[in-house]
């Protein structure tokens, strides 16, 4: 038994029946080493909570989800009432229905913050720029998963708001139509969209998983980043997992699962369309399609380009004007992935990047208005500057050129130009250096 | 100490200045865009906030009105008789109510098509056959199915009381055409509904007043309870889990201190 090749790195378990395993499958070992005592830097503030909400969330979409399932059915014709039917007649199947209706939203909160939290302390930045890709590529399934869960139910919203986004496609060249036309499994949105929808809808989320899956055991390999950016060198800077960060994980996710729960038990539609409690009508179009509030800030970058991109005062056009909306929607996604590569700066943390810090701020304010402006009607005027008629698509396009220059510009320049404050020896220099000027607004997220 | 300071109040300028922001960009779509009012009246309801349930002898009232003015042209078909048992009826009440409509059922053994009183197990009867007949009843607007439509509508129970309060003269200058009306909650102003209260129109067994505002009241009590019946269970269940998530965070905080007090 003692022969194997893992047999040298284990210690015995003093529980015979784990032993027993643990000799033929070192899963134990492995949890313990992963979870138990992997060392982990011990100045996470609270924004390092949100890997572990964002997979609670993950799970709770997943359980939820397949017990929608069994009582949801694929079809234009009966799709609408049988979800009525889970909210009047199924046992608690209101509840299990806004728990997963609000539980994208706050999946989405928590890969959003989780987001800026890798932005802001340079997490993305070498050795973890693979850790950061399969992020981008979670949150792009995810809003693929979240996209298709929202036509399920079949309402006014789910329908139109289908339409126009897989409408999309049709901006690409030559093959655009096609492409739509395969998509939909017919000449509009229909029947076999839904039942294909459904399908994607209950693969997807378990393709998450294995990429989550890969998340981790990246962030094994290159440990965790942390508020001072400065890597752990020696035992004095870390923690073992175990109790410190499950507790503190624990002690978040309660209070975050709180606040979800006040949407769930309070204002379960809140965060959605009052549009989509009418069964979907292709012959009647709504005032305002507007997508879910998370895509917003996206909605509104595709509906910034509304002009074609080609060579000023000619008549040669490169993009027309749909195809540059969509992408920019893309490109603004693709920017996050190469972000690695566009910041170069060796210091990781914005707290020792004073530029950096003020252009990450800016650059959530500007996203965060993008998520205003595209929850607005396009062209819709809001103030006389002069005779010029000031509307949201302008602020778009200001929003949007930030949003680009961020990364493309101020990212480059400031890898070259930026110097950074003076920056402690180590986590354990920081952790002192924070607590002898004890300063409020740092303290509070502070272990 | 001082760096710390000026990066704070730098971080509070951000912050405010995204506020401030925010702000400045909502002057709202709907004032921007449609011309004419919007009157939404905000009508204090039993079943607000987070302990809010439904005032019964008000839903009561509001099944009557329903039943004896909006059901002559809008279904409600998701909600059965059987669910009357909410508003405080018993058994052989709802057997009275439903045994008030004729429905058709079958195939009988002979394999007819029959007409059969309603059973509770019946869910509400329209008064249509199908949207074509409602239009062609109704000037070519299909009355909407009422069982969603506070959920269906920004503002809910406080709409569809201003749909039924809003009708008014039209202003001067504005041409209202045949069979159209002039209401001041409708997007756009125009609806083709009649003006179906009117005062007295329903009578009331209760003494409470027989007037348009306090009809409206009732039967978007009612209609809110069609929508969410699951409501006061959800509120309830809500508080207890609130409640419980509130002293669990509250242990986890005290333990998690009590971890972390030996670490730095
Ligand atoms: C004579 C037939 C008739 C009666 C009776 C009637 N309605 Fe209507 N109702 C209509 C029609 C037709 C429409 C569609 C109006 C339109 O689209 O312009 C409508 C629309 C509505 C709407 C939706 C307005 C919107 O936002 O689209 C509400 C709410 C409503 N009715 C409530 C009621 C209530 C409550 C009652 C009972 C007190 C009632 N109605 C009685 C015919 C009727
Ligand atoms: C990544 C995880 C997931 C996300 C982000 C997600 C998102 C969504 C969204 C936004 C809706 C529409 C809710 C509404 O407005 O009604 C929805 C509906 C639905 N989802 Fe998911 N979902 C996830 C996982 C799953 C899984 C694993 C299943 C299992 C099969 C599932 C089954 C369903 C069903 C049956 C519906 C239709 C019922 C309804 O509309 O409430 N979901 N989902």
């Amino acid at each position: 038994m003692s022969a194997g090749p893992h047999a040298s790195q284990r210690t015995p378990f003093q529980n015979p029946v784990i032993e027993w395993v643990d000799q033929r499958l070192p899963i134990f070992t492995m949890v313990n080493k992963e979870y138990g005592v992997f060392p982990t830097p011990k100045n996470f503030n609270y924004f390092w909570n949100f890997g572990a909400i964002a997979m609670f969330m993950l799970v709770t979409m997943i359980v939820t989800g397949i017990t929608l399932a069994m009582h949801y059915a694929a079809n234009t014709g009966i799709a609408f009432d049988s979800v009525e039917r889970i909210m009047r007649d199924v046992n608690y199947g209101w509840l299990i229905r806004y728990i997963h209706m609000n539980g994208a939203s706050f999946f989405f909160i928590a890969v959003y913050i989780h987001i800026f939290r890798g932005m802001y302390y340079g997490s993305y930045k070498a050795p973890r720029e693979l850790l950061w890709i399969f992020g981008v590529v979670i949150f792009l399934l995810m809003m693929a998963t979240a996209f298709m869960g929202y036509v399920l139910p079949w309402g006014q919203m789910s329908f139109w708001g289908a339409t126009v986004i897989t409408n999309l496609f049709s901006a690409i060249p030559v093959v655009g139509t096609s492409i739509v036309e395969w998509l939909w499994g017919g000449f509009s949105v229909d029947n076999p969209t839904l039942n294909r929808f459904f399908a994607l809808h209950y693969l997807l989320p378990f393709v998450i998983v294995g990429v989550v899956f890969l998340h981790i055991w990246a962030l094994h390999v290159t440990g965790s980043n942390n508020p001072s950016g400065i890597e752990p060198k020696t035992e004095k800077d870390t923690l073992p997992f175990h109790p410190y960060y499950t507790m503190k994980d624990s002690f978040g996710l309660v209070v975050f699962v709180a606040i979800y729960a006040a949407f769930v038990f309070f204002m379960p539609n809140a965060l959605g369309h009052p549009d989509n409690y009418t069964p979907a009508n292709p012959m009647v179009t709504p005032a305002h399609i507007v997508p879910e509030w998370y895509f917003l800030p996206f909605y509104a970058i595709l509906r910034a380009i509304n002009f074609d991109i080609g060579i000023p005062f000619t008549d040669i056009v490169f993009f027309e004007a749909k195809l540059g909306g969509v992408l920019a929607m893309f490109g603004s996604i693709a920017m996050v992935l190469i972000m690695p590569w566009l910041d170069k700066h060796p210091v990781r943390s914005a707290r020792y990047r004073p530029k950096f810090r003020v252009a990450l701020l800016v650059f959530v304010v500007s996203v965060l208005a993008l998520g205003k402006i595209g929850g607005m009607p396009a062209d819709a005027p809001l103030a006389h500057i002069g005779s010029f008629l000031l509307t949201t698509t302008h602020i778009a396009q200001i929003l949007t050129l930030y949003y680009f220059a961020f990364f493309l510009v101020i990212l480059p320049y400031l890898s070259k130009r930026e110097r950074p404050l003076p920056m402690p020896e180590s986590i354990n220099d920081a952790v002192l250096q924070g607590q002898k000027s004890d300063q409020k607004s740092e303290k509070c997220c502070e272990a | 100490m001082k760096k710390n300071m000026e990066k704070n109040s730098m971080f509070k300028k951000l912050v405010l200045t995204s506020a401030a922001l925010m702000a400045l960009s909502v002057p709202s779509a709907n004032a921007s865009e449609s011309k004419g009012v919007h009157e939404i009246v905000d009508v204090p309801f039993s079943f607000e906030g987070p302990l809010g349930t439904y005032d019964k002898a008000s839903l009561q009232r509001g099944l009557m009105v329903y039943r004896q003015v909006c059901s002559a042209c809008h279904s409600l078909k998701r909600v059965a008789y059987r669910n009357l048992e909410a508003l405080g009826y018993t058994p052989d009440q709802i057997k009275t109510i439903a045994g008030d409509v004729t429905v058709m059922d079958g195939p009988n053994d002979e394999g007819e098509m029959f007409e059969r009183p309603g059973r509770p197990s019946d869910r509400f009867k329209s008064p249509f056959a199908n949207d074509k007949a409602a239009a062609a009843g109704n000037g070519g607007a299909v009355p909407p199915d009422l069982s969603l439509i506070t959920k269906a509508r920004h503002n809910g129970a406080d709409y569809v009381y201003s749909i039924l309060t809003g009708y008014a003269e039209a202003p001067h200058g504005v041409v209202i055409a045949e069979g159209k009306h002039y209401n001041k909650a409708m997007d756009g102003n125009v609806i083709a509904m009649a003006p179906p209260l009117s005062d007295g129109a329903v009578s009331y067994e209760d003494g409470t007043p027989q007037i348009v505002s306090q009809y409206a009241k009732d039967v978007a009590t009612f209609l809110t309870w069609a929508a969410e019946p699951e409501l006061e269970h959800r509120k309830q269940m809500g508080v207890k889990v609130i409640l419980f998530l509130c002293v669990f965070a509250g242990i986890m905080y005290a333990v998690k201190r009590q971890i972390w007090k030996k670490v730095h």
